[in-house]
């Protein structure tokens, strides 16, 4: 990457983490000056971690690599030490490879309810328009009140087209139709939008498999990409609804969604340690443009702070 | 809801419970768990160090020490700091003595606003109460479409004005109108919104203090992580805050959010969704979700549901039945379908005390839905008197019910266990009865 492309990038990552990175580097300045023994010092800093939402388990492997390591505990030294943990859980996971040869290319949306899916669909769309390709937006999420009118009115703006049926109607068949429809119209992209559902609704995750399924019968090795859309607010759940829905219907890739509000976002390295799964995009803010491919030496340095 | 956070804090407590004697160790043992078991539950971490200094000051006077029974004293001791946590008893809104009640939510992007203001609106119609939805959200695309759904479910008047600008002008006219109709209430559905979005906070500040809500309320994600707490504290410094609605209950295993949100506010946690559904709206009660909390079932809830639910002359006659041990097929059918009106079983089994762990069991719906079309598969003879169930019926119910013969075989011997059964439930053995028809 070129430097003024990583500075750009960085500046708005770093600006949207603005709060969290005061947090965490503030909270490690306060601990490093405040002296006390190794362990009471070692336990500030574990705790400072866990409220960045970087849970438990993995806040204690973080800790332990900077207590195992002999370093003295002041301020740049642990910086620097958990920035490289971090960044070495983050690039630990490994990016699927994508056939991008097929089309349509078929991506799924999925995730709880408010994570914010629709929104997401609707900057991958633009970002895929951007790029010069023709996209065809699923309306699959046939359930909630206006669901299909919201994707609409995206599409309208970012200039793609949707393929829906009424409320009510059989999601897969929805999904169906806007790949059969994607391959003979000779369209590249085909996003399709899910209903939010809780991982532990057990026949709400089955339709999710299904809709997964269908797309297989009209489109090669649909679906292609399955992105998890995750907000960055909710905490460990994360974990619970990023392993259920990879056990139904094979999650390729996450997107942090809301990233700009929260003053933590540290759940994306439990994720990549506890699961393995890569993260793809973050959401950075409400307008189209908001969405930005994720970075680990990026993130790590826009949450701890120091260059 | 809770069944994590409830596993581990059971065995901490376990463990302690046996002791004939307690060692200050033996606390200072147990709260390590504690405190893990919270923070895994995405308690906010100083919340949870208040919470086990707490503990630890009670458990360690010399009440606990010296009693007969210390183990149990400290199980008491966290259960009583967990309900304070969670605030003090049932808090529903409450109308105001001048009608319109005027009812503002607000909270973050997709904490379930929409939804809350329906479910709110669906209680107060059914206490007899009239009022108005009003679309205060101009941001997000089909919100309005959204509420004037919902509006129509319930069903409740929704005030809107598509493609106007100015939400504080939406709220102030749609409460003009709600008074010209004498509402009893109004509930004003704002755009979701980022706590540090000051722009934004200063839109709802506005609205306040343009129209005087008599209720504030905050709606959370019950999912949200250690960040509740800035969450909290910066709406109600900024708003004031009298009330909260905790979303998606359902769906957590951990709930920490319901233990951080109270402590910071101060405001009480009002309602706690459990469900999509309209009727998915339960008052909360800190001193029974406390004893969820530490898997002591929660009955209190149930029989109420129980009561909305279940037809009390039927209830009457099934239990003469029961008495008389004429019990049938066609009455275990119409128990069945009582049941199911009463909600999601996992959701029934958690209130049961000493249920929570039945989880691994995996309680299927579906083992209902085939023991309901075996059973509908049956003639009324057959259902009277399974008796004369022979090998052939048994392959026509099969076929008709489109299971196999195994489950036919299995439902009617488990029927002839639960007849027997039935002569121990006035000892109250019910939860063995359930648990032989549902494992799935």
């Amino acid at each position: 990457m070129n430097a003024d492309l990583f500075q750009k990038k960085f500046q708005a990552l770093k600006a949207s983490l603005k709060k969290s990175r005061s947090v965490l580097s503030d909270g490690l300045a306060r601990i490093a000056r405040g002296g006390g023994d190794r362990a009471g010092t070692l336990e500030s800093i574990e705790e400072l971690l866990i409220g960045a939402d970087i849970g438990v388990r993995t806040a204690g492997a973080i800790v332990e690599k900077v207590g195992s390591s002999g370093i003295s505990l002041n301020e740049e030294s642990v910086r620097d030490t958990i920035r490289n943990e971090i960044i070495s859980i983050l690039s630990g996971t490994c990016q699927p490879g994508v056939d991008l040869l097929v089309k349509p290319h078929v991506i799924m949306v999925v995730g709880v309810n408010g994570t914010g899916k629709t929104t997401t669909i609707a900057k991958l769309a633009h970002r895929y328009k951007t790029a010069g390709n023709q996209v065809l937006l699923a309306a699959c999420d046939t359930f909630r009140a206006a669901a299909i009118e919201q994707l609409e009115i995206w599409a309208g703006r970012v200039g793609a087209d949707v393929v829906k049926h009424k409320p009510g109607a059989d999601a897969a068949s929805v999904a169906y139709d806007a790949c059969s429809a994607a391959a003979s119209r000779g369209m590249d992209t085909v996003i399709i939008d899910t209903a939010g559902r809780l991982q532990t609704k057990k026949n709400l995750m089955d339709e999710v498999a299904k809709i997964g399924r269908v797309t297989g019968k009209v489109v090669d090795g649909a679906p292609h990409e399955v992105l998890l859309v995750l907000d960055a607010t909710t905490g460990q759940n994360s974990i619970s609804q990023a392993k259920a829905f990879s056990e139904v219907c094979g999650v390729t890739g996450i997107v942090m969604a809301k990233l700009d509000g929260t003053a933590k976002g540290g759940i994306v390295v439990a994720i990549a340690k506890e699961l393995g799964i890569p993260i793809q995009f973050i959401g950075t803010g409400e307008s189209i443009d908001d969405l930005a491919a994720f970075d680990p030496e990026t993130f790590a340095t826009a949450l701890l702070g120091g260059d | 809801m809770f069944t994590e956070i409830s596993e581990k804090l059971e065995s901490a407590l376990k463990r302690i419970k046996g002791h004939g004697k307690i060692s200050e160790k033996n606390v200072t043992d147990a709260l390590k768990d504690v405190r893990l078991a919270l923070l895994e539950a995405d308690v906010n971490y100083k919340v949870v160090k208040q919470f086990t200094d707490d503990v630890k000051t009670k458990a360690l006077g010399k009440e606990v020490l010296t009693s007969i029974t210390p183990g149990q004293l400290f199980v008491k001791i966290v259960y009583e700091e967990l309900r304070d946590l969670m605030g003090e008893g049932a808090k529903e809104v409450a109308l105001a003595p001048n009608p319109p009640t005027v009812i503002m939510v607000a909270g973050l992007q997709g904490s379930g606003k929409t939804t809350a203001c329906a479910k709110l609106a669906r209680r107060f119609s059914q206490k007899g109460k009239k009022g108005m939805l009003i679309a205060a959200d101009i941001y997000r695309p089909a919100a309005v479409d959204q509420l004037e759904t919902l509006g129509k479910a319930v069903p409740v008047e929704v005030y809107y004005e598509r493609d106007e600008d100015d939400a504080v002008g939406i709220v102030e006219r749609g409460l003009k109108a709600a008074k010209s109709k004498a509402l009893d209430y109004v509930i004003a559905d704002t755009a979701g919104r980022l706590h540090v979005d000051e722009k934004m906070m200063e839109e709802l500040t506005d609205i306040r203090e343009r129209v005087h809500p008599h209720e504030t309320i905050l709606v959370a994600d019950g999912m949200t992580g250690q960040d509740a707490v800035t969450i909290a504290k910066e709406f109600s410094s900024t708003l004031g805050i009298d009330g909260v609605i905790l979303t998606k209950m359902d769906g957590d295993e951990r709930g920490g959010a319901a233990l951080s949100i109270r402590a910071v506010s101060g405001a009480p946690i009002r309602y706690i969704g459990v469900g999509e559904k309209l009727d998915a709206l339960e008052v909360f009660h800190p001193e029974r979700m406390a004893s969820r909390i530490l898997g002591m079932g929660d009955v209190l809830t149930l029989v109420e549901r129980a009561q909305e639910t279940i037809d009390i002359k039927e209830a009457a006659k099934l239990e003469k039945k029961i008495l008389k041990e004429s019990f049938s097929l066609e009455d275990f059918l119409g128990q069945i379908k009582q049941i199911k009106k009463m909600g999601p079983l996992e959701d029934i089994m958690g209130m049961m005390p000493g249920f929570s762990k039945l989880k691994g069991i995996d309680l299927d719906e579906s083992a209902m839905i085939r023991v309901e079309a075996i059973i509908r598969s049956m003639t009324s003879d057959e259902r009277l008197a399974p008796e004369i169930i022979d090998g052939s019926r048994r392959k026509r119910i099969a076929a008709g019910s489109g299971t196999r013969v195994q489950d036919v075989n299995r439902l009617i011997k488990d029927f002839q266990q639960v007849r027997k059964l039935f002569k121990h439930v006035k000892k109250g053995n019910l939860g063995g009865m359930l648990g032989s028809f549902l494992r799935g």
